[in-house]
């Protein structure tokens, strides 16, 4: 057993039990943290399959931005773990029978010969794998580029938008109805006669 | 050296075992949604792989806009669930049953 197979076996192991774990986690907290290590472990799996740029990319986004995101939410809601959980007995079964069948279809496709590809030569030290993704993201792949950030502007919109809450009968300052004020709505000049002071004369 | 079908077998044991997430937190929303984050990530682990086998660059290009989309769908999918807590007090999914006949 080489060393890179080593360190393969290791990664895969620990994703497949962090991914267990983010399956049966009785706290969506744990499972949140469970999947952040899946994400990590991945991401090493990546590196070894020189994918280096979208390594640090998963580590970035995901752990970085969405599983944050994740663990807000848990946290923001007052979620009631135990109704939530219930049946978790009763369909492990039918899951397990299903999860064992979708691997077993899966393995046995790919243990075919059409997926017993010869080992590609180690890239050689001074080429850079984020050089090269970049070279074909903006050339040949520039328009679904583009559409992918109309994607991300469509998300960031909807995400305001679905979340923004208009609360009633919170006093706040309106600056525009401030400066539309008018001085005839705020001061009443009234004429009256001088009268004379108390104990005068 | 490590061979392709090592790197299938891990995606493809990635990818039941989210399966069966579906099934065991059919109530929990959130967990559900983590579950569809794992099959993405099995997903995304098959294209690397084929990418590296095959020399073709073009597999972890998909990778990126998978990875671009996927943030995209968790964002919105967090806010759909607090809209949701926030007019049902409940994530629970056999609960949000408004729509039936």
């Amino acid at each position: 057993m080489t060393f890179e197979l080593f360190i393969f076996y290791v990664f895969s192991a620990v994703t497949l039990f962090s991914a267990v774990g983010v399956v049966t986690a009785r706290n969506p907290v744990y499972a949140a943290l469970f999947l952040i290590l899946a994400f990590f472990t991945s991401a090493a799996t990546w590196v070894l399959l020189e994918a280096e740029f979208l390594g640090v990319v998963l580590v970035l986004v995901y752990v970085g931005a969405v599983m944050v995101l994740f663990l807000f939410v848990i946290m923001m809601l007052d979620i009631n773990i135990d109704t939530l959980k219930e049946g978790f007995t009763r369909y492990m079964p039918i899951g397990i029978l299903v999860a064992v069948a979708v691997a077993a279809e899966m393995i046995l496709v790919m243990k075919s010969k059409t997926f017993d590809r010869p080992i590609p030569e180690a890239a050689p030290l001074d080429s850079s794998n984020t050089e090269a993704i970049g070279e074909i993201l903006y050339t040949e792949y520039v328009y679904p580029f583009e559409i992918a950030a109309v994607i991300l502007v469509v998300a960031i919109i909807a995400a305001i938008a679905l979340t923004l809450r208009r609360r009633e009968g919170v006093k706040k300052q309106d600056q525009g109805a401030q400066i539309r004020t008018r001085k005839e709505d705020r001061l009443r000049i009234v004429k009256m006669k001088t009268e004379a002071k108390q104990g005068e004369r | 050296m490590i061979p392709l079908s090592h790197f299938l077998i891990v995606g493809a044991l990635l990818f039941s075992i989210a399966v069966a997430g579906i099934f065991l937190n059919r109530k929990n929303m959130i967990i559900l949604l983590m579950c569809i984050e794992l099959m993405l990530l099995a997903v995304n682990l098959n294209f690397i792989a084929f990418s590296h086998y095959l020399g073709d660059m073009a597999g972890q290009v998909f990778v990126f806009f998978i990875l671009t989309v996927a943030a995209a769908e968790a964002a919105i999918g967090l806010a759909i669930l607090v809209t949701v807590f926030r007019n049902r007090r409940t994530i629970n999914v056999q609960e949000l049953d408004d729509m039936k006949g």
